[in-house]
């Protein structure tokens, strides 16, 4: 099966990224936070809590989600959902990891 | 169906195309005629066996798949040792490096992978070898009469392997990983802890989180440099860091390449005349290595040789097995932490258990076991076929004989034991003890149980049980006085866990939650900061701080602010500036466009609104000024408050200033529970407000009146006295004490004045004052503590630790192209 081509940029390697932490990718006036898992998996979410807009990622990674930095909000790094009582998404962003590449499909 | 035979060449005889030929002669006997090419002088072997070759259980021959008489009797044409170096598709031939050409009407490539040698200085050396084929193993044999020491790198399961048969062959052995815990791709770090202590009771040395830097020697390896500077010596390297599906033939054919040759799900390449099985195959963009989809693809690729076939690769799960006799570590599926996703944990430290289960939408996705892994074809079992669990997930971490019968109530499990029951093992404390000391003793608190019956007062590992019979006992009188566990990951609260990590020594946040049993696998946000933190305290210059497990402000050395951006406060000892200082806060503040300036009610200039790409060269200049952090972000020592005493004042009784200097260099540096303020005031008249901080201290004409216990903060309170000293030296000397008397003992968070008010007031002064030789002891263990501690965090980065952390990984300003 051909999967659908979609414009992947190269941005990095996973080593670029501590375990348990995050990076950023600029592009324009959008900040997009890279995540690496303790378990060596990466998620791409739009650099912004939904509750009062803080950093994502500067918030400690845990349990598939990162808490944030201004108000502890959690928030799930698969789907960009804050967990428990909080309501809000982030928009996440499709990402894929090539042996130790990331590759990441940047919004138009 | 033609009569004469079709020619099948296969180039590669390992042991996905050994299998595709059992099919497909089976299937379709006698319809081809087939040509093998192997580089190895060699028959098929199982290359899964070549541990056991390695470490003596085992020897070649015990390890062959396919004799010689098997390729007679099949009419196979085995070309040993001859690698195939082209495939010329229009005629329809490949040739061998030897010169030996075969022609095709069907080829299939089974050119395996080759193993990753990291691009280090001296790779290439004699002595260091891969870890792939029988020629490997025999060289490392070799090696092993030879004695001496082997280094592996990579803690993957070839790299352990490879490890544990050295050791059995004699040699000593250390791992190099790079990861921070073995086996990163397929056991979680519990996991991976446990089998790191399982590997090290053996005598393998096991360092993680080392990178290599370099293969020292000059003829031939004599040993193994790091990139922390330290070398190990060896005289021999085995490299299993990974492998690469070998794909240069196909490549060189102008057959379609990715990570792998890329087939259809029948395994057919690009080329329709033309397959691909094994680790070189790529199929629905994956590339496997374990032996059951290899076997999966000669499946597949037979059934389509033999005719025409609806034989379809399926992607499936693999349990990983790790052959270390002794060590029984089972994983499968997927075992990713995740919001969506559930968890059963099972630990028994005494026993070095450690079962986990992985769910979603009540389904096993995956799961790790480890120490007993009976259970893991069960769980494999229940995961291939997606069967709901709901009914039995009480006791489905316990196993299949488990099930069966009503769910599982652990009060009521413990109720039925029998009054001989054993409850707490370190004080061989019965249950029939317990349930009599409660009884006849009132006693309601798990404290109360533990001072007059001992049950669950030493290790704490039967916490829960002792508690699960108390409430069986009391009712629902005893969960009113339960003790709060530190967060959800644990049971245990803040004391126990500090306890704990000093009667068992750990030193590792993955080895903690092992041994107290946490219920994740991998801790939370509240937890984490906590364990780093105690950690840190408990074992200073061992523990090595985990910055991931820390709130940002403590990562990059200066406060979030609202928008993201960072406030930078530069120390100003004692709250004293000059002329200079002043200067390059000036500079600095134009330089980058700093949009606010503030000063702090702890003395100090407050850089507000600087961006955090921009700290590290803020910090660069302000430290050319002389200035270092003023750890306004830490929990640890940030300001010492003081009034300018009797230098300039007309009331001043001592030099205020000056000792508040001395302190402040003193004191900064170790991390404390929760953040501490102290101020010196130079007369009683206290302009420096000494009596609302967590340490203060008043002169007068006699000497010095030290405070301890205050806030001004949420809540508001006074400083209690905590005694009279006559000299500078003593003043520094309690408050060293006094601060250690904290770091040892205090919760994370709980500032000193809950901490005091826990253990008591006339305990700290006791402790910290009139006892000279406990005193003495607290005052050593805090100057020990300030070995490791008092390093300027921003002159570090500015020379370029933690660099990532300031630079976006990636910045594009291009339009993205349609």
């Amino acid at each position: 099966m051909n999967a659908p081509i979609r414009p992947w940029t190269l941005i990095g390697t996973i080593d670029d990224i501590p375990a348990q932490g995050a990076r950023c990718v600029k592009m324009g006036g959008m900040t997009i936070a890279v995540f690496r898992t303790a378990d060596d998996r990466v998620f791409a979410l739009e650099d912004k809590c939904p509750h009062k807009h803080g950093p994502l990622s500067q918030g400690i990674v845990h349990d598939g989600c990162v808490t944030c930095p201004l108000h502890n909000w959690v928030i799930s790094l698969e789907t960009g959902t804050a967990q428990g009582a909080d309501e809000g998404r982030t928009e996440t962003f499709p990402i894929r990891l090539e042996g130790r590449a990331i590759y990441l499909s940047l919004p138009r | 169906m033609t009569s004469k035979p079709e020619r099948l060449v296969i180039v590669g005889n390992g042991m996905a195309p050994g299998r595709m030929l059992e099919h497909l002669f089976e299937a379709a006997p006698g319809a081809f005629e087939v040509t093998i090419f192997n580089a190895e002088p060699r028959v098929n072997y199982d290359r899964i066996m070549l541990s056991p070759v390695l470490s003596g259980e085992k020897n070649y021959d015990d390890i062959i798949i396919h004799g010689d008489d098997w390729y007679a009797r099949h009419g196979v044409t085995l070309h040993r040792g001859q690698k195939v170096v082209a495939i010329d598709r229009a005629t329809r031939t490949v040739t061998s490096e030897g010169g030996v050409t075969a022609e095709y009407d069907k080829l299939v490539i089974a050119t395996g992978s080759n193993p990753f040698i990291i691009p280090v200085p001296g790779n290439m050396l004699p002595g260091v070898l891969a870890y792939r084929d029988l020629d490997d193993v025999d060289q490392m044999l070799a090696a092993t009469r030879a004695g001496g020491r082997a280094v592996v790198i990579g803690g993957g399961l070839l790299g352990l392997e490879a490890a544990a048969g050295l050791k059995a062959q004699g040699m000593e052995v250390t791992v190099v990983h790079l990861m921070p815990t073995l086996m990163e791709r397929q056991l979680d770090p519990a996991a991976g802890y446990l089998l790191q202590k399982a590997l090290e009771d053996r005598g393998i040395e096991v360092r993680c989180g080392a990178n290599t830097k370099a293969i020292l020697g000059h003829d031939r390896v004599t040993g193994v440099e790091l990139a922390d500077g330290s070398v190990l010596d060896c005289s021999l390297v085995v490299m299993a860091v990974g492998i690469r599906p070998n794909v240069a033939l196909a490549q060189a054919a102008g057959l379609e390449v990715g990570r792998g040759i890329v087939v259809d799900a029948g395994m057919r390449t690009s080329d329709p005349n033309i397959w691909s099985v094994g680790e070189c195959a790529e199929v629905g963009g994956q590339v496997y290595g374990l032996v059951a989809p290899l076997y999966e693809m000669a499946r597949v690729a037979a059934g389509h040789l033999a005719g025409p076939s609806d034989a379809a690769f399926r992607h499936s799960e693999t349990p990983t097995k790790l052959k270390v006799t002794g060590i029984n570590l089972y994983s499968v599926g997927d075992f990713a932490e995740g919001p969506d996703r559930e968890e059963i944990v099972l630990r028994d430290a005494r026993r070095g258990l450690y079962k986990r289960v992985i769910l979603r939408d009540d389904r096993i996705i995956g799961a790790v076991l480890y120490g007993e892994t009976d259970d893991g074809g069960w769980f494999n079992e229940l995961m291939k076929k997606g069967e709901d669990i709901s009914d039995m997930r009480d006791t489905l971490i316990f196993g299949q004989a488990h099930q069966g019968g009503g769910s599982f109530d652990p009060v009521a499990a413990v109720a039925a034991l029998p009054d001989d029951a054993e409850i707490c093992g370190c004080n061989g404390i019965c249950k029939g003890q317990i349930t009599g000391a409660i009884k006849d003793r009132g006693l309601t608190t798990l404290d109360e149980v533990r001072a007059h019956t001992k049950a669950s007062a030493s290790c704490g590992t039967c916490t829960g049980l002792v508690e699960n019979l108390m409430a069986a006992v009391l009712g629902d009188a005893f969960a009113a006085g339960a003790v709060k566990p530190m967060c959800g990951c644990t049971t245990l609260p803040h004391g126990d866990v500090r306890r704990l990590i000093k009667a068992k020594e750990l030193k590792t946040i993955p080895a903690v939650m092992q041994e107290l049993e946490w219920s994740t696998s991998g801790g939370c946000a509240k937890c984490r900061p906590a364990l780093n933190y105690y950690l840190l305290s408990d074992w200073p210059g061992e523990y090595v701080d985990d910055g991931q497990s820390r709130y940002i402000n403590e990562r990059v050395h200066a406060n979030i602010q609202k928008d993201g951006t960072y406030s930078v406060v530069p120390r100003m000892w004692g709250g004293m500036t000059t002329a200079d200082e002043l200067r390059a806060i000036a500079d600095v503040t134009d330089k980058y466009a700093i949009p606010a300036v503030k000063v702090t009610g702890g003395q100090r200039i407050d850089l507000l609104g600087v961006r955090k790409e921009d700290l590290p060269g803020v910090w660069e200049d302000l430290g050319k000024a002389g200035f270092v952090s003023g750890h306004a972000y830490s929990k640890g020592l940030r300001t010492v408050k003081t009034c300018v005493g009797s230098t300039w004042c007309r009331f001043g009784t001592q030099d205020s200033t000056g000792l508040g200097i001395k302190l402040e260099k003193f004191l900064w540096g170790s991390w404390t529970p929760a953040k501490v303020k102290f101020a010196v005031s130079g007369c009683p008249r206290n302009c420096a407000e000494a009596t609302c901080k967590d340490v203060g201290v008043i002169c007068v004409d006699s000497g010095y009146e030290i405070h301890f216990a205050g806030a001004a903060g949420l809540e508001i309170k006074g400083t209690a006295v905590l005694g009279h000293v006559k000299t500078e030296e003593e003043v520094i000397e309690v408050s060293a004490a006094l601060m250690q008397m904290y770091r040892e003992q205090g919760f994370y968070l709980e500032r000193i004045y809950k901490w005091a008010d826990r253990v008591g007031h006339d305990e700290v002064r006791r402790q910290v004052l009139h006892d000279v030789e406990s005193r003495k002891r607290w005052f050593d263990r805090f100057v020990h503590s300030q070995k490791f501690a008092q390093v300027d965090p921003w002159s570090e980065r500015v020379s370029g630790k933690d660099k990532h952390e300031f630079k976006p990984m990636f910045e594009t300003v291009l339009e993205p192209a349609e």
